[in-house]
């Protein structure tokens, strides 16, 4: 089925609570389907078809403060819209589950995929995790409720598939069943929740003398929320098979170049891999899976002995150093003793597919750019001069 | 502080003495006062009551001397005090 | 005790749900008419509160003076979040997953928080017909944030963004008639109300909470600090306001109008005006054009609820 369909399954069997969406392309199918779904009563769940994004995250809040479990999903300029409020929903501390179908940010206007809008929600304080083809939307949808709604996290959770390569792909795909969710999503309970008989305060404000120490706080509990999510991945390997890591490795261990990416182009990259592999190259791949909190140890552990570090970007951050992964990967390396030289490229913007070939040219280039030290930092990767 | 900065005790802003804040006090005449409670209805801190011998007075513990209770009363039993 | 209780405010709940305490202004018409209004609601509510005044004075860490469950969010999205907390509520319960005891939502904000910013999310609430509460409490313009104007703002009013000069009267557009739009979505119930008609307020409050579907309340709430008067005045100004038909009180159930206070004869509008700093530097043809307007708007209501 499609990767849409798959994250509509994925709330179905969870069952969610309160669906708050609006309807923007690429997930137009996601909202869609669950409004079938809530229909014709195979999912009991109250639909609220809200008139604009920025009214579906508020819902959303408002539904998980009284301790529904609540689902939507966006794409691009309407995760742009709701961007104020991404931030009330994790600093009260709410579990609403959100499906990104990543897309261009205008303007132009482009209805298709690549990772702005993500990155331009980098700080939100969301846990933020990329699937790679629907198989994995599926999976990590599920397992996103069970992290955010886990009570020693409490965070919303992100879940990011390429807008149109993963939500419109059709590919076989294995569910899970009524009963084996059952067993692994326990039901939702917030410690606050809004009620009568226990009334509490939510969103109070807070003077100079307080607030650092709550955004504090907050930053403390998404970090240690780590533990929680890598715990769940492997509560879901157990049941379903399929095993979950912050950082995915292909061919990585003994490699002298390895490519970093994150979402659907890794599967082009794992070709360009094997590819390379057969003609003599040590070429390995990392995967970054989960994007908040940053995966800083697995990130390092990652890399091993590996000389170079090519990591795409499927975002442009203008007049900015590099990529932001790139940005970030650097970081995460930088007190490191032994560390690969870091070649950033960004691709893949507004839909635009990267082949196998331009993989291995990113390779060529990447150990090209590494021993001469260029100068410039960043280079674009199929676009015309 | 409780996660997401909630605040568990319903109503504790009562610790707060808005008292301090007036530069003039309601004074009562009971003479003229019919207990017709007004004053009680206007406060718009609600901090006008019965006292424990039955006349209407302002808690001066949150009184901002507003006032509204010497405007609205009905015999102008209520009046307003510079405060020392 | 006793005595209390064969007296007028034995028809008003005891109980304060909205605490002393707050930091609201001295002779604030919106903390008083909030405090009434909580008194009718009673506890089983879930407030969701706009950011504005009450919000901020009524919330600073740690403090609260909520003695309901609350809610703050943001500025523009008080109707969304009780749209989320009223779905909840309902399908929690259909699932068997709460009790199935009866709670009402109520949304406040102030005239910012509705009729600008607010709208959107408001209309959107109102046309899928949520059961919720919403309450606009009107001081006229954003009060908390320093006095700037609002679509709500009366015409030749002084704010700090429509302020009287050499070439500006102050205000220069008429008053959003927000009831009107209310009724425009054909919703159940809307009404005015104001806290110097204090019975008034709270008969309209329970008969709205007691309405199954949306239903709208516009407060004025008179301002000391933003409308420039002696605290003391707050609750004469709102007498004045309804008597000089500058804001008339009515109600409107499934559509049809009802005018709750008639004059044979309303006031100046001269009266109401002259109390006020805000309107002080208005010269007497603005003041006639308020006049006009007025007289015109009230005999226009008066032929609805006829």
């Amino acid at each position: 089925m499609e990767g849409s369909f798959a994250v509509a399954e994925a709330a179905k069997l969870a069952d969610a609570d309160v669906i708050a969406a609006y309807p923007i392309t690429p997930q137009t199918h996601i909202v869609e389907r669950l409004a079938e779904l809530v229909a014709n009563g195979e999912l009991d769940a109250e639909y609220i078809p809200v008139e604009s994004e920025h009214s579906a995250m508020s819902a959303c809040i408002g539904a998980s403060a009284v301790g529904a479990r609540t689902f939507t999903a966006t794409a691009g300029q309407g995760l742009e819209l709701m961007h104020e409020v991404l931030y009330i929903a994790s600093s009260l501390r709410l579990p609403v589950i959100m499906a990104v179908a990543n897309r261009a940010l205008s303007a132009p206007l482009s209805v298709w995929g690549d990772h702005s809008d993500v990155m331009a929600v980098r700080d939100c304080g969301w846990v933020q995790i990329f699937a790679e083809n629907g198989q994995q939307a599926f999976d990590l949808t599920l397992c996103a409720f069970r992290i955010g709604e886990h009570p020693q996290v409490l965070f919303p959770v992100m879940v990011h598939l390429d807008g149109f390569h993963l939500s419109h792909v059709v590919e076989p795909m294995s569910l899970l069943e009524k009963s084996q969710v059952e067993k692994f999503l326990p039901p939702y309970t917030h410690p606050f929740a809004l009620d009568p008989d226990k009334p509490v305060t939510m969103g109070a404000f807070a003077g100079p003398s307080l607030y650092m120490e709550a955004k504090k706080a907050q930053d403390a509990a998404l970090r240690s929320a780590k533990e929680v999510i890598l715990q769940a991945w492997q509560e879901f390997g157990k049941i379903s098979g399929r095993y979950y890591r912050a950082v995915e490795h292909y061919r990585s261990e003994d490699a002298r170049v390895l490519l970093l990416t994150m979402g659907s182009f890794s599967e082009t990259a794992m070709v360009a891999v094997d590819e390379l592999r057969e003609q003599g190259e040590k070429i390995g791949l990392i995967r970054l899976r989960l994007w908040r909190p940053f995966p800083f140890e697995e990130i390092c552990q990652a890399v091993g002995d590996a000389e170079v570090l090519v990591v795409l970007d499927r975002c442009l951050s203008f007049g900015a150093h590099n990529g932001p992964v790139c940005s970030e990967v650097r970081a995460a390396l930088y007190p490191q003793e032994k560390k690969p030289k870091v070649v950033g490229f960004i691709g893949g913007l507004g839909g635009r597919d990267i082949s196998v070939k331009e993989f291995q040219q990113m390779v060529t280039r990447g150990l090209e750019r590494a021993e001469k030290e260029i100068k410039e930092e960043v280079e674009i990767i199929g676009v015309r001069e | 502080m409780e996660i997401g900065c909630v605040v568990t005790s319903p109503g504790n802003a009562t610790q707060y003495r808005t008292g301090d804040w007036r530069s003039q006090r309601p004074i009562w005449n009971y003479d003229r006062c019919i207990k017709c409670g007004i004053c009680y209805i206007f406060c718009p801190e609600g901090c006008v009551n019965l006292n424990p011998e039955g006349d209407f007075a302002a808690d001066l513990y949150y009184c901002k001397g507003c006032g509204i209770c010497a405007r609205e009363c009905w015999t102008q039993a209520i009046t307003m005090v510079e405060e020392e | 005790m006793e005595r209390f209780a064969i007296y007028v405010p034995r028809l008003l709940p005891q109980k304060e749900y909205f605490a002393p305490g707050h930091r609201a202004c001295l002779g604030c018409g919106e903390a008083l008419a909030v405090r009434l209004v909580c008194k009718a609601l009673g506890r089983q509510v879930i407030v969701t509160n706009a950011t504005g005044c009450i919000e901020i004075i009524s919330s600073p860490l740690p403090y609260t003076s909520w003695r309901v469950p609350w809610i703050h969010s943001l500025f523009e999205n008080t109707a969304a979040t009780a749209s989320g907390i009223e779905a909840g509520l309902k399908i929690l319960t259909k699932k068997g997953k709460r009790a199935a005891k009866k709670v009402k939502v109520v949304a406040m904000a102030g005239d910012g928080g509705t009729s600008d910013i607010g709208l959107q999310a408001l209309s959107g609430a109102w046309e899928r017909g949520h059961d919720f509460l919403y309450l606009c409490f009107d001081n006229e313009a954003y009060m908390n944030t320093g006095i700037q104007r609002s679509s709500a703002t009366p015409f030749g009013a002084f704010t700090t963004t429509s302020p009287a000069g050499k070439l500006s009267i102050g205000q220069t557009t008429w008053k959003k008639n927000m009831p009107a739009i209310a009724v425009a979505h054909d919703i159940p119930y809307v009404a005015t109300a104001c806290p110097s008609y204090p019975f008034d307020l709270i008969d309209k409050v329970n008969k709205a909470a007691a309405v199954t579907g949306p239903a709208y309340l516009h407060i004025l709430s008179p301002c000391p600090t933003g409308w420039r008067y002696t605290p003391d005045l707050t609750i004469r100004l709102g007498r004045l306001a309804v008597e000089t038909g500058i804001f008339p009180l009515y109600e409107v159930e499934n559509g049809k109008y009802k005018l709750n206070f008639d004059f044979p004869r309303l006031r100046p509008v001269g009266d109401y005006l002259s109390l006020q700093g805000r309107f002080r530097h208005l010269p007497q043809e603005v003041i006639d054009q308020i006049q006009a307007r007025v007289n015109a708007e009230y005999q226009k209501l008066k032929k609805k609820a006829a």
